[in-house]
């Protein structure tokens, strides 16, 4: 346990003082949240998702469709109810509501960016039809508690940071020690290779809640952000999806000594699971092959369950599959490792 | 004396067939500096490697006080290894508690702290240090556990010469500790400073094997008197002593100094250039494999 200790330390000191990578690790989320908290997007590229409610129309009904289907970048989604799918718009997983029914009617969620820019290719297909109409008569907002946007950005932002952080802090940070000796240092007294990856687990795993904890705290005092659960769930879920990230790093970092080999496949890791596990955008509605695949990744099951707790109040219990399938690839990746690891 | 570490008919084969280590054969008696040398690639750090435990021999034994290396072997010996990094960010002193905690016996950190002159650095971190205050801390690392065997790998190649002298006056009072110390390093001052026995490795065999003075006495048992000369008019060579002219130098290898310039003048040689001098290690060297020691 002294070993395990004493390396657990050096490693927290190393990380402490590295003032530049430190600062990073606690600005960039933050900045992230803020920018995207205050700033709308004007990425035209964006994918907007429309949920349209499926009923029977009217032949005027049905052109109104036809011109907003010919809008570009907008997914269109049915849904059977207009309360499942104002549900759906409440947790950002789509932009706007529409439905057909007797008039056009819409609903956005009033903080959401891509919500405005939603409403406004919807608004433009009806000025060609109803040039003189004023559709704003139209127009609903969420009402009661509504999830902004950045509320919604949250968890996914926290657990890109956590993924970055594990599996760069650990898998990176191991390959160096072992291109440049610090681990044939190592082998050559009698700390023994357990001890030795228990303690980057440890540190990284403390780390990643401290830095997580004070990025929160910041977020707090500058954008403000909805908790609607409990804060111990919410760390249990940070914990055990931080600990299946490192141990993925871990894997990467078994037996390699290079760093641009370990680098890209940290990165061939890291920017798929950021696009697809609803770090950016909810994969509502998308492929099902694609969204089964993104079920891989321990990453979408934690952002998953952040926001479930953060902006549904979901409690532990309702996410116990997603603590499992954590758990499950923690373990898996970690024996592995342990197996397969080398010093040199 | 008894020998602290016996090496039998060690070798080493990488896949490819790179044969680097080609039965290998030497003991080292308790107490003494022995002395790998050789040039680079010549099998020196993969041998001390076999024996550190840090890589596999494929062939032959290494006994540790009479007994085959087991479990306990890095809890008794000291190694610094050629180049390692130190974490960065990490201060000397913590360096130390971070390796001590490693051991079952150490050294006081006081004690390593002053035998390696490293009182004054110990709140540095180690990114910030020199290459001898970080060879050093190495050696300091090497020592935590107050190992009766050091292994100590090219401990000052890339060092100035103020810092390898500072680094060899270390070693000395290592060595009146009482402790073996095993050195491999192509620094043959160094080796002559410090070696009370030496082996000279080459293409992964021993080659010479015995003290610095020994070796040397045994291939060149004289003094060489070198003379500048005329090339195209050389000297008639009417005397006993071996004698080679390279270019405009003649070098004469004697057993009697006063005998051979009394020859020289009798031969009406002129004696201006005339220097008197002993034959090297790295004389042996360059005699024995043909290659200079720092290629």
């Amino acid at each position: 346990m002294k070993r395990i200790w004493t390396v657990f330390k050096a490693r927290n000191l190393e990380f402490i003082r590295d003032k530049s990578s430190l600062g990073w690790a606690f600005l960039f989320p933050l900045l992230v949240v803020i920018g995207f908290g205050y700033m709308f997007s004007e990425d035209d590229k964006a994918m907007y998702k429309v949920a349209e409610i499926s009923s029977e129309q009217s032949v005027n009904q049905a052109m109104d469709q036809d011109l907003f289907h010919k809008k570009r970048f907008i997914e269109f989604i049915e849904y059977e109810s207009v309360d499942e799918a104002l549900k759906k718009l409440s947790l950002h997983k789509v932009d706007m509501v529409v439905s057909y029914a007797d008039r056009p009617t819409y609903w956005i969620s009033e903080t959401s960016p891509k919500s405005y820019v939603a409403e406004q290719i919807f608004l433009s297909s009806q000025r060609d039809l109803r040039p003189d109409e004023n559709m704003e008569l139209y127009r609903k907002t969420l009402k009661g508690q509504e999830v902004r946007y950045v509320d919604w950005l949250m968890g996914g932002i926290l657990g890109m940071n956590i993924m970055f952080s594990a599996l760069f802090g650990v898998g990176y940070v191991i390959v160096r020690y072992r291109k440049n000796g610090v681990l044939k240092r190592l082998k050559a007294t009698p700390l023994r290779p357990w001890e030795f990856l228990s303690a980057q687990i440890m540190s990284r795993l403390v780390l990643n809640i401290i830095v997580t904890a004070i990025v929160l705290i910041g977020c707090k005092f500058t954008v403000g952000y909805l908790m609607l659960g409990s804060y111990f769930d919410l760390f249990a879920v940070i914990s055990v999806g931080t600990m299946s990230l490192i141990s993925m790093g871990l894997l990467v970092a078994a037996r390699f000594q290079s760093e641009e080999l370990a680098g890209g496949l940290l990165n061939m890791l890291s920017w798929p699971m950021m696009f697809l596990s609803g770090v950016w955008f909810s994969l509502e509605g998308a492929n099902e092959y694609v969204v089964k695949f993104a079920k891989i990744f321990p990453l979408t099951h934690m952002i998953d369950g952040m926001r479930q707790i953060m902006t549904e109040g979901v409690g532990l219990s309702q996410l116990l599959p997603q603590m499992i399938y954590m758990a499950a690839a923690a373990v898996v990746c970690l024996a592995l490792s342990s197996v397969i690891f080398k010093w040199e | 004396m008894s020998s602290i570490l016996e090496v039998k008919n060690l070798e080493k084969m990488y896949s490819g067939n790179v044969h680097a280590v080609r039965g290998v054969d030497f003991e080292v008696p308790e107490g003494v500096c022995f002395g790998l040398l050789g040039p680079n690639g010549a099998g020196k750090s993969t041998t001390i490697e076999m024996i550190e435990g840090i890589i596999d021999s494929t062939k032959g034994e290494i006994l540790y006080k009479g007994k085959p290396i087991g479990k306990r072997f890095r809890e008794q010996v000291g190694i610094q290894f050629q180049s390692t990094a130190l974490q960065d960010f990490i201060k000397v002193e913590e360096t130390i508690d971070l390796f001590s905690s490693f051991y079952e016996k150490t050294m006081p950190k006081e004690e390593i702290l002053r035998l390696c002159s490293l009182g004054d650095l110990r709140d540095r971190e180690t990114k910030k240090l020199s290459g001898g205050q970080r060879q050093r801390v190495l050696l300091a690392l090497a020592l935590i556990n107050d190992p009766e065997l050091i292994f100590l790998d090219e401990p000052t190649t890339g060092l100035d010469p103020a810092a390898r002298r500072n680094f060899w006056e270390l070693v000395e009072s290592i060595k009146a500790k009482g402790k073996t110390i095993v050195l491999t390093t192509h620094y043959m001052d160094e080796a002559h400073a410090l070696c009370d026995d030496i082996a000279i490795m080459d293409e992964g065999k021993i080659i010479a094997r015995g003290t610095p003075e020994e070796l040397v006495r045994a291939r060149f048992p004289g003094i060489w008197i070198d003379l500048k000369i005329d090339p195209k008019n050389p000297p008639t060579n009417n005397w006993r002593w071996e004698t080679r002219i390279t270019g405009d130098n003649m070098r004469v290898l004697t057993d009697n100094t006063e005998e051979t310039i009394q020859k020289f003048m009798d031969n009406k040689i002129g004696l201006e250039s005339l220097k008197v001098s002993t034959a090297t290690l790295e004389d042996l060297f360059i005699d024995l494999t043909g290659k200079d020691l720092r290629t």
